[in-house]
């Protein structure tokens, strides 16, 4: 496998089927991965040597869509199944599930940890957001819902730094912002002086934008106040509460999948082309900065000009007969070439996380494809 | 290959290329069900996407439709006289019949089209989309080549089976 060395870091083929989700806890050491109905838990071994698997966590009966890790290192994954469950770490290494009463009666599409690791918020395809807390006095993880004026499958949810403004986006075409403001459970000084508003009560919808195409991936720049996101139509919008709106351009046309925040004026975006692409703000406006891991077209040129080559040298030289010719040709006109370069990954990707920061700025990112490779980054 | 199928088989790439950006989708009206929209009777309109067209010419067409987890691709391969419409009738349900070790192909073409594919999010996950769209465009190439000498040599055959007949009857 030939891939830009420059730009990846490590490269792990983990499982044969899609990873629709991964994410790494907090100190970087484990990685956990969904794996059709299964999520699997791995530790990191350094960028050469592959991840060692050390849980598997299987209670859902349908495919798995999405996993976080919170602060604390519990795990919560949701499902095609309906369900949500959270995983405690105990201490010989295994999980405790929970169920998480989600209430929803559609799959589960999306799941993140609010910062603080205290609540959770799950997107649904029963046009719902589900934000699930710890209750108590019963021991279980309660949720409530966010049903207004949600009119398709979520597909994304991100949460702001302060823990209570849940940026949403999905196949309706909307990305909104909502309040996930929790009694009990979040203080009112974490929106003090908010740009996005005075009040915010659970579920208010704070603000929303029409893309008009399936919003994929949306991520909060919680120190600038602003939102990134990627839709359907090929475009990068960046928001603000002031009501600003940027948008840009797939120069490859093929919709992004997911975006991640470099830093304040900088983002990076993967999806259908297989490769990331950085994208950098210059004077106010948005626009293309560079490929990360792309097949350069010469490349791919020059290989196979030099099959040709040889192909036609050996039919020179050897081929005479005619019979001979015939059963070189069957041969080959089912032959793949193997010389042919790709990127690292083999098939779109659908997720990009931050993986290592160092003064503000994230240097390696992480990405999982429908190929089952898990890749980082060097930005 | 002929000057105007080119730029025809190239824009037939460029739609099967942008519309086979398919993600794993669960059906928001049943219940753990996962299906691919395009064939469901769908009351969420958002979930269907603009159809493709690209016509070569009235017999030539090629008909994309999207959904958000599938894609049918439906061909309308050449029949230019009444043999032809035969051999493309008999060619396309001879691979109908052995639609499970073709993955993609659709067991039944929709109305005024020869072939239909039938291309879920499982199929982009397993296999690789470029090679899928190859696929399409090649079939759409060798599809044409195979009718036409299929033509001839039916009529070859015809030929020879007439004169076979008809030598009988000269003394």
């Amino acid at each position: 496998m030939s891939f830009n060395e420059k730009s990846v870091l490590a490269n792990f083929k983990l499982v044969k089927a899609p990873i629709y989700s991964h994410c790494f806890s907090a100190d970087r050491t484990l990685l956990a991965i969904t794996c059709e109905n299964k999520c699997l838990v791995y530790r990191l071994q350094g960028a050469t040597s592959p991840p060692s698997l050390v849980a598997t966590l299987e209670n859902h009966d349908k495919t798995v869509t999405a996993v976080d890790i919170s602060a604390h290192g519990r795990i919560v994954t949701c499902s095609q199944d309906r369900n949500a469950y959270v995983w405690e770490p105990l201490s010989d290494g295994s999980y405790r599930p929970t169920l998480v009463l989600l209430r929803i009666n559609r799959a589960a599409t999306s799941v993140s940890w609010a910062p603080s690791g205290y609540k959770f918020a799950v997107g649904s395809s029963a046009r719902i957001i589900a934000v699930c807390y710890y209750e108590q006095e019963n021991n279980w993880w309660v949720s409530k819902h966010i049903k207004k004026p949600i009119k398709s499958t979520i597909n994304c949810i991100s949460w702001h730094s302060n823990g209570v403004l849940l940026a949403a986006g999905g196949t309706d075409g909307y990305m909104r912002v909502f309040s996930g403001f929790i009694k009990g459970l979040d203080s009112k000084d974490a929106v003090v002086n908010s740009p996005w508003g005075d009040k915010f009560p659970f579920g208010s919808l704070v603000r929303e934008w029409y893309q008009g195409s399936y919003v994929h991936d949306v991520k909060w720049n919680s120190s600038q106040e602003r939102i990134g996101f990627v839709a359907h139509d090929g475009s990068l919008n960046v928001v603000d509460s002031q009501g600003n709106h940027q948008t840009v351009d797939a120069p490859e046309g093929l919709p992004y999948r997911s975006l991640a925040w470099i830093n304040n004026n900088s983002i990076l975006c993967a999806g259908y082309s297989c490769h990331p692409v950085l994208f950098s703000e210059a004077n106010g406006a948005w626009k293309f900065a560079k490929n990360l891991d792309k097949v350069s077209d010469a490349n791919a040129k020059k290989s196979t000009v030099s099959l040709d080559g040889n192909d036609d040298e050996e039919e020179n030289n050897a081929f005479g007969m005619s019979a001979l010719k015939k059963f070189k040709e069957l041969d080959l006109k089912g032959r793949v070439s193997t010389a042919v370069q790709h990127s690292a990954h083999e098939n779109a990707i659908v997720e990009l996380k931050a993986f290592q920061e160092s003064n503000g700025q994230v240097v390696q990112v992480s990405s999982c494809g429908l190929d089952g490779e898990i890749v980082l980054y060097n930005v | 290959m002929s000057q105007s199928l080119r730029p025809y088989l190239t824009a037939v790439r460029y739609s099967l290329e942008a519309a086979l950006t398919l993600s794993n989708f669960s059906s928001q009206e049943v219940e753990r069900h996962n299906r691919p929209e395009i064939e469901v009777g769908n009351t969420s309109a958002e979930l269907l996407l603009q159809p493709m067209h690209v016509s070569r010419n009235e017999n030539e067409q090629v008909l994309i439709e999207t959904s958000v987890n599938s894609v049918r691709v439906n061909i309308k391969v050449k029949q230019a006289d009444e043999i032809e419409q035969i051999l493309v009738h008999k060619f396309t349900r001879f691979l109908e019949q052995r639609a499970e070790s073709f993955h993609i192909l659709r067991r039944t073409p929709i109305a005024g089209y020869s072939i239909s594919f039938l291309i879920t999010n499982k199929h982009t996950e397993t296999m690789k989309t470029s090679k899928l769209v190859d696929f399409i465009i090649e079939f759409m190439e060798e599809v044409d080549k195979e009718i036409s000498e299929m033509k001839l040599f039916l009529n070859a055959r015809a030929r020879f089976v007439a004169e076979a007949y008809l030598g009988e009857f000269v003394y």
